[in-house]
């Protein structure tokens, strides 16, 4: 592999790795949202029962 | 939709980019970059124009959550600058032997720009919730918008050239299929852009609905 195409392929990984870490952040934040809801929703059922 | 289609299109891309456009006879294989680092940046403008539009509505009209919709359009536009503060840096590296050079005014500008709405985030998280953090977020996103112009101009107006001038009155001084690429990645990139925002202006608005649930039930 040349100087050139190592530097042209870390160009490209940067970008790569930035959507993959996005993706990341994005799914733990899904995860949390999805805990969240289960315990509101088990909160107003307990609720509701009295 | 959206995701879809910036997935098809960035797939497109990277396939014209290293198999249809030609390597250039000046740089070589190194001009590659040009097809991601370019349209990261007009994204990044592109992010801050919009944040700055959603800004004059929180002014103007008072719009319901149009201070979080510029919000998220800013945070957008500071990640793509720093994709184009990375990328443009692997780039000068190549075709300079440096990282940055602080006589190119195209670069101190875009590293003035990016900075200036990174300063955004310390005075948006230093002013508690309501009406006076929108309406300082709103002015300050407005008075940024202003530098983008300035950013976009200033290598035409440099009097020592060391940054490429692409884009100019007569038109992109690029061959066709070398045009195509780039407009090909450039969409490919506002489709990206276009997706994170939505799926972060998403997350936002979710995660404050369920506050409001929670307060309500506790």
């Amino acid at each position: 592999m040349s100087v050139s195409e190592k530097y042209v392929a870390a160009a490209y990984l940067v970008v790569f790795a930035f959507v993959v870490v996005y993706l990341a952040i994005m799914a733990l934040k899904l995860t949390r949202l999805e805990r969240e809801v289960g315990e509101l929703t088990e909160l107003a059922r307990r609720r509701m029962n009295g | 939709m959206l995701a879809a289609l910036a997935a098809g299109l960035l797939c497109a891309a990277i396939a014209l980019i290293f198999f249809y456009a030609p390597v250039d006879a000046d740089q070589g294989l190194s001009q590659k970059i040009f097809y991601f680092h370019v349209p990261i940046a007009f994204t990044a403008y592109a992010c801050f124009g919009w944040g700055a539009w959603k800004a004059l509505l929180v002014l103007w009209k008072r719009k319901p959550g149009a201070d979080q919709e510029s919000y998220v359009a800013i945070h957008q536009g500071v990640i793509f600058g720093a994709l184009t503060l990375i990328t443009g840096s692997i780039w000068a590296k190549i075709s300079w032997g440096v990282w940055w050079t602080w006589s190119e005014r195209q670069l101190v500008l875009f590293l003035v720009l990016f900075l200036f709405y990174c300063a955004y985030f310390m005075l948006r998280f230093s002013v508690e919730p309501g009406p006076q953090r929108e309406n300082l977020c709103a002015v300050y996103a407005l008075f940024g918008v202003v530098l983008i112009p300035v950013s976009f101009l200033a290598i035409r107006l440099a009097e020592n050239f060391i940054h490429p001038t692409v884009f100019t009155s007569r038109g992109p001084q690029m061959a066709t299929s070398q045009f195509a690429t780039f407009c090909v990645a450039l969409a490919a990139m506002i489709a990206l852009a276009g997706t994170l925002y939505r799926v972060e202006l998403l997350g936002k608005r979710l995660d404050a609905r369920l506050r409001e649930l929670r307060e309500l039930l506790t």
